[in-house]
Order: C-alpha cells, then sequence, then structure tokens
C-alpha cells in the first residue's frame, strides 16, 4: 500500500495549505506515523489544536474524518459495535411462523445485517482513506482503555460472533489528551507521543494573521507579545491559541490600531477567565519591572 | 510498494551499526535517567530513524522524542541527553573540519591564557559586549550565536581533562558577560530613542529581551556542552550531565533551577490528583441497595427485579489539620505540601493549617477567599508569626502550643498531618502531645522530608513520636509525595 506523504515537507507545506501552521517536529511525527502505521498521541494544554490538527491532516489527504469523542462511561457498545438487538427480535419473531431450524436463526442473527458500527469498527471496515480521531482519551477509565489496544496496534476488531475483522486500508490514528491522568503505559508504549505546547511568538502571530481577516501586521505582532508576555506570568489558566484569536478578532472589531494599557486593561477578560488571573495580569503588565526569571 | 520498502530489512547491517551502537548508548543513558523506554519503543526508535535523514538534527530529534519519550515531563531530560549524544556527532556529520579547526585554536588559546589578546583575529572584550549587545538589540539568531560561542571561547577559561561540570564554567562565563547590565543598557536605549513608549509598551519590550537573553543563555550552556562532550566524551559527560526527573527532585536540596521546575510540576500535578480522586470518590459501588429504584426498574422486565440498582456510595471526606516546620531547611517541602493539599482542598471537607518553627501560628486564612494558592503559600512565608525565641525548631514547644489552643477542634472525623524532619535542637520532644492528638483524630500521620537512614541521628526524634502515629512517611520528593495525598484522601 501506498504512503500518504513523500517527505516531512510535504506534510508542513500540506498543512500551511489549510491554515494549520506546524513546525517540524509536528510535521516530522505525522509524517512518522504514515510511515510507521502508528497512531499519534497528542497532549498538550487545552486550544492549542490538538483536536483541529487531525481534522487538517483529514482535509489535506482527502480522508474521510471518524471521530470517536470520550467521556466517562464509555463503552464498546458506544466505541466498538453493538447488536442490533430489536432487529434481531424482529427477525426471531416473523421466523417463528415458518418452522425453521434454531441453528439457522442464530446463525442468521448474527451476521453483519444486525451488526451497528461504532466509529472504531467503522473507521476498521471503510474502504475510503480514513483519518480517525479519538477525542479526549484521558477522560475514559483505565479499564475501557484496554477496549482501544487491539484497534491500536493490530488495526483489528475481534468480534466473537463474527471473528476478526482487519482493516481494510490502515486508518491515520490521532487520540488527544488533556492530560487529566497519567495514561496507561499499555497504550502509549503504542502510539507516537506528541507535545503540542503554545506556539512560539512568530508562530502566534503568523497564525493570527491567516485566521483573524482584516487585521494588520502591526496589531498582530503586538497581540502575539502581550499574549507571550501574559503567558510568562504563573496562571491558574493560560490564555490558549483559540482565545488569542478572540482577542484579535475583539480588538479588529472595537477599530483598535495599537494596543496600550488601557485597551489591554478593558479587554483582557477575553484572554483570561479567572479574576485572580486577570487582577494578575493588570497588575504585572502596569509595570516594567520583568518577573525576575 | 516501491524499491525503499523492499530494501528494508537489509537496512541495519549495510548501514546502521555505527547509528545503531550510538542509538543502544543514546537509550542506555535515557534509561539511567529514569526514563522508562521499553524494548518496544526501542525497536520503534530504530525503526523511525531510518525515514528520517539524520542531517535534518530537528526532525531526527522530534522522531527518536515521539518514540521513546512519552511524558512531557521528562522532554528537558530527553533534550539533554540528546544534545550530548548527538550535537557532536551533528558536527561528525556537517561541520567536521571546521569544528576540529576550531578546537585546536581553543587549546591554543588555553595555553596562550596568560596574555590576552594575543591572538589576532580575536576580538577584543569590548567588541565582544558591543557584538553581543547588537545581537540582543536585533534578536538576530546567527549573530546570537556566534556571540556565544566567542564568549564561551573567551571566559569559561575550560582546560581540557579538568574534572568539573558544566556549571563552573556557565558561571564564568556569564559572571564576565553581566547580562543583567546588559539588560539596562537594552531598555535604557529603548526608553531614549522613542518619544511615545509607555509603560506597557516597555514591559513588553522587556519581556522580549529577557527571553532572547534566556535564549542566549542557553546557547552558552549548549557550547559549554558541546566542548565538554569533545574533551570528554559522551559516555562520561553524560553521567556528569544526568539530573533527576522532576517528580525525584529532593525537596531539602532543590537549586534555585531545579524549584522552579517543581513549581512548574506541580500544577499539573494537582489536577491529575483532583482528576483521579474525584474518580476514586466515584467509583465503586458499594453503596446500599436502593429498593425504590430497582422497583421501578423492574417494570422494564415485567416486574422482576433483574437489574439491581444501588445508592451512589457517600464516602466521607476527611477533615484535614496540617501542622508544617517551616524552619529553614525543611521550609520547601512545607510550601509544596501546603500548596498541594490546598489545590485539592475540594477532596477534604474542611482544610486548617498551621505552621511552626519554635512558636506556632494558624494560617488558614491566608488561603480562604483567594484561589492563588502560590500567593497564600508565600504570605505564609512571610507573614506567619512563627518564632517564639530564637527561631530555631522547637517541637515540643509548637505542639505544646497547638495542644493547649486547638486541641478541642480536633475530632473523631481529623486527619492531622504533621510535617517536619523533627530535629529539635535537643529541646524537650513533648511527645505524649503527639500521643493525645492520635488519640483524639482519625489518624495522625507524620511526613519526613529526610532519608530514612538520617532519621533519628544527630538531634533528629522520629523515633520519640513515630510509635504514636498511624504512620511515618518518608516524602523526599513529588513522587512520595503524591503517592501520599493519594492515600490519603
Amino acid at each position: 500500500m501506498s504512503h500518504r506523504f513523500t517527505d516531512v515537507d510535504a506534510v508542513r507545506e500540506g498543512l500551511s495549505k489549510v491554515d494549520y501552521l506546524c513546525d517540524s517536529g509536528l510535521a516530522g511525527v505525522v509524517y512518522l506515523a504514515d510511515r510507521l502505521d502508528k497512531p499519534v498521541l497528542v497532549e498538550g494544554p487545552a486550544g492549542t489544536g490538538k483536536t483541529q490538527l487531525a481534522k487538517s491532516v483529514a482535509e489535506i489527504t482527502g480522508s474521510r474524518l471518524i471521530r470517536l469523542q470520550c467521556y466517562e462511561g464509555l463503552d464498546e457498545a458506544r466505541a466498538l459495535y453493538e447488536w442490533n438487538y430489536k432487529k434481531q427480535l424482529l427477525r426471531i419473531q416473523t421466523e417463528r411462523e415458518a418452522d425453521v431450524e434454531w441453528d439457522n436463526i442464530s446463525t442468521d442473527i448474527f451476521s453483519d445485517e444486525f451488526l451497528l458500527t461504532r466509529p472504531l469498527l467503522e473507521a476498521i471496515r471503510a474502504t475510503d482513506p480514513i483519518v480517525l480521531l479519538i477525542d479526549e482519551v484521558d477522560r475514559v477509565e483505565v479499564e475501557t482503555e484496554a477496549l482501544l489496544l487491539e484497534i491500536l496496534s493490530e488495526y483489528q476488531v475481534s468480534i466473537p460472533e463474527l471473528g476478526t475483522m482487519e482493516a481494510v486500508q490502515v486508518p491515520l490514528v490521532f487520540l488527544t489528551s488533556n492530560n487529566t491522568r497519567e495514561l496507561s503505559e499499555a497504550l502509549k508504549r503504542r502510539c507516537l507521543y506528541l507535545h503540542i505546547d503554545y506556539p512560539s511568538m512568530e508562530r502566534e502571530k503568523e497564525i493570527v494573521l491567516a485566521k483573524v481577516p482584516d487585521i494588520t501586521e502591526n496589531l498582530a505582532d503586538q497581540v502575539a507579545r502581550v499574549v507571550r508576555s501574559i503567558r510568562r506570568l504563573e496562571l491558574k489558566k493560560p490564555p490558549s491559541v483559540s482565545e488569542t484569536l478572540d482577542w484579535a478578532r475583539t480588538l479588529v472589531l472595537l477599530g483598535v490600531q495599537h494596543i496600550d494599557a488601557d485597551v489591554a486593561a478593558e479587554t483582557v477578560n477575553i484572554l483570561l477567565k479567572y479574576q485572580s488571573d486577570i487582577a494578575k495580569a493588570n497588575k504585572e503588565l502596569a509595570t516594567v519591572e520583568g518577573i525576575e526569571p | 510498494m516501491t524499491a525503499y520498502e523492499t530494501d528494508l530489512p537489509t537496512l541495519p547491517v549495510e548501514a546502521g551499526d555505527p547509528l545503531l551502537d550510538l542509538l543502544n548508548g543514546f537509550i542506555a543513558e535515557l534509561r539511567a535517567v529514569g526514563i522508562p523506554a521499553s524494548l518496544t519503543e526501542n525497536l520503534d526508535a530504530m525503526e523511525a530513524v531510518k525515514h528520517v535523514p539524520i542531517t535534518d538534527r530537528e526532525t531526527f530529534k522530534y522522531a527518536l522524542a515521539a518514540t521513546l519519550v512519552k511524558n512531557q515531563a521528562h522532554w528537558k531530560a530527553f533534550e539533554t541527553v540528546f544534545e550530548v549524544y548527538f550535537s557532536l556527532r551533528g558536527a561528525q556529520y556537517e561541520i567536521a573540519a571546521d569544528d576540529l579547526d576550531e578546537a585546536d585554536e581553543a587549546d591554543g588559546e588555553i595555553r596562550a591564557e596568560g596574555d590576552r589578546g594575543s591572538g589576532g583575529d580575536m576580538l577584543s572584550p569590548e567588541e565582544l559586549a558591543e557584538m553581543l549587545y547588537r545581537a540582543l538589540m536585533r534578536g538576530d539568531s546567527e549573530m546570537l550565536r556566534a556571540a556565544a560561542r566567542e564568549a564561551v571561547r573567551r571566559y569559561a577559561g575550560m582546560e581540557p581533562g579538568r574534572p568539573v561540570g558544566g556549571t563552573y564554567y556557565l558561571y564564568r562565563t556569564l559572571r564576565n558577560l553581566d547580562l543583567e547590565g546588559v539588560l539596562e543598557r537594552l531598555m535604557d536605549a529603548e526608553q531614549h530613542t522613542e518619544g511615545d513608549v509607555d509603560d506597557f509598551d516597555l514591559r513588553l519590550r522587556r519581556d522580549e529581551f529577557e527571553l532572547r537573553i534566556a535564549e542566549l543563555k542557553r546557547q552558552i550552556e549548549a557550547e559549554i556542552r558541546r566542548r565538554l562532550v569533545a574533551d570528554r566524551g559522551v559516555e562520561a559527560m553524560a553521567k556528569t550531565l544526568r539530573k533527576p526527573l522532576p517528580s525525584d527532585i529532593d525537596f531539602m536540596h532543590a537549586s534555585r533551577e531545579e524549584m522552579a521546575s517543581l513549581r512548574k510540576a506541580i500544577y499539573p500535578l494537582t489536577r491529575k490528583l483532583a482528576a483521579r480522586l474525584v474518580r476514586k470518590r466515584r467509583h465503586g459501588r458499594s453503596g446500599p441497595l436502593d429498593f425504590r429504584s430497582t422497583v421501578r426498574h423492574s417494570l422494564s422486565y415485567g416486574g422482576v427485579p433483574v437489574e439491581p440498582k444501588f445508592r451512589h456510595p457517600r464516602p466521607h471526606k476527611p477533615d484535614i489539620m496540617v501542622v508544617a516546620d517551616v524552619s529553614g531547611s525543611v521550609a520547601a517541602f512545607a510550601r509544596f505540601t501546603l500548596h498541594l493539599v490546598y489545590a485539592i482542598s475540594s477532596q477534604f471537607s474542611k482544610v486548617r493549617s498551621f505552621v511552626f518553627i519554635d512558636g506556632l501560628d494558624e494560617v488558614t486564612q491566608y488561603f480562604e477567599g483567594t484561589d492563588d494558592i502560590a500567593e497564600a503559600v508565600h504570605r505564609v512565608n512571610t507573614e506567619a508569626d512563627v518564632v517564639w525565641v530564637d527561631g530555631h525548631s522547637d517541637y515540643g514547644h509548637a505542639l505544646g502550643v497547638f495542644w493547649d489552643s486547638y486541641a478541642n477542634d480536633v475530632g473523631p472525623r481529623t486527619t492531622v498531618l504533621i510535617l517536619g524532619d523533627a530535629r529539635n535542637n535537643y529541646h524537650a520532644p513533648e511527645s505524649w502531645i503527639v500521643k493525645a492528638l492520635q488519640e483524639k483524630a482519625r489518624h495522625l500521620y507524620w511526613l519526613n522530608p529526610e532519608p530514612r537512614s538520617y532519621w533519628d541521628t544527630g538531634d533528629s526524634i522520629v523515633g520519640e513520636y513515630a510509635p504514636h502515629c498511624d504512620g511515618v512517611f518518608e516524602v523526599r520528593n513529588l513522587r512520595q509525595l503524591e503517592a501520599f495525598v493519594d492515600r490519603l484522601a
């Protein structure tokens, strides 16, 4: 089978075409995932574009995105497959009049027709190119993680009544985690690991320029600088990239040309969501003396 | 599919050998640092490097990191090891000739250390300072790197074979550069060149310069490391540079830099811990049978109670009293423990905290009504009234004060945590208080930041208190602290 990307640069250029700006590390990991047929575990603070990465990769490879949103209490029936028991019941009832052997029915009702595929099985059985996104995998319990292991390492799903279903094509798999708990060793071992941190000042500026229409280069530069300074403070929740973008959009709407202390103080509540953080940022930004490194 | 794939199996034999050896050494070193790289991950790494050109250092590094390092906290350690193993090898592949020349030159320079400025093409100290200043002003990374190299060459005074670590050379170089002064000069220039700059602007610019200076320091460090590796070889260097992972840093002997990384590590830790505790609390269905709900659900099975329903268990939340020694040597430990306990205070029904040296003071109020725990901990350090006579730990007296003033608040739901090394400066231990407290409280634990082998040596009297505690634990690093708190809640 063929690979999706020819080299690391192809990944980077492709991603930047869909306005996903990344560094060579990120592009390298995506490239390797394709070459080694391994899933990628993406970790990092909220709002740095983990989910967006999967979407963008799907877009540039022309693949269909299948998404499994994880939550506490996710089980096999929601993640892998389920037997459509209502339909099975109907089938049994219609057969009741006709004098059919039990064996025939039982093989019948455990066939493809009665199988409800859920995201993981769907990704395996699809014939078109697939990007599978398993979002916020840290939300499921440790025990449920085991559900994922077979599909992540072998790209197959075992259904007791039907046998093992192997992938028609190897999907590109992304798992995201907000790191609210340590994932199991078994899961980590099967994945390539990618940590997406807040972007550098230059990259953030490029992101702002790409995503916010009508923003001047000068303002974008200032936005990126202020956000960087705010992230250096010890805050409960540093501003994410999406909050930076919201802020930039607000400034454009307000017709701000140049950010000064007053503008920053009035609009900083878009970047920061905790009262103590806002107070701290306002206090810090009003003083010239930096934080001692 | 292509020729490439069919070539694959033969690759390690024909081209890989030196690289594989290097990788093996590299992975062994990662394990020595404490990064758990398993066998499969090892194989993955070997597979991965076949797909990326080794000349592309950045991608090569990320390929190794993606396969070997699966925890962000380990990234820094990985980076250091990578640099030691591959910075010089990188030179071997790319810039061999130029590098060798330079090493010779450096040797010559050291020999001629006595008469400075004899090297014809060398910059004078003033010129170097000017170059540095301009590089920082413009944020020109090429120039910055050159300046870093030059600075190390000139000021570090590196001698081949001398068994000192990199920090010594770093210190020497930085002392000569006077970066604080450079920062002031940069800020002065900013203030005077343009007319309309306000404080806000200046602050942003200052941040910018500080980051550039931090970058310069990194460059200098890298340069020193590169030279050390050239001098002493990879394995020896890796051993000298080996640093503990953040979760293994000893509270009592952490350097300033390590303290900073501890502070950074504690926030994600508390978040993780809180999430885990909530889950633990909700989990397990040991609650009693919910009769009403069971009957209700039995209706869909024609009245047969197929699915018994249980009430959600409501495990009782402990009531915590932290009594912490904040005298010099153990202050850091007390800070981190207080920080951690308050960060997950929603898991407890009530948290009260007391700090002492030889006097004792309640500090609960600093934590109330604020969600900035770091700030509150800072206030504890500066404002609490903990000195009674001379500011040397006196556990006996401090416990006495606690007994007199607060013992009535200790009830059967209270868990008391005493933090300290129990180095009592030969005062009276008054261990009966601990015994009495233990009888009143639900549990009483003692956390000691000293290694177990030091207990009961010198003026340490843990042994006096230990029999009266429900448990005495050695808590020297975040890993142990996390394990304890996990148990507690």
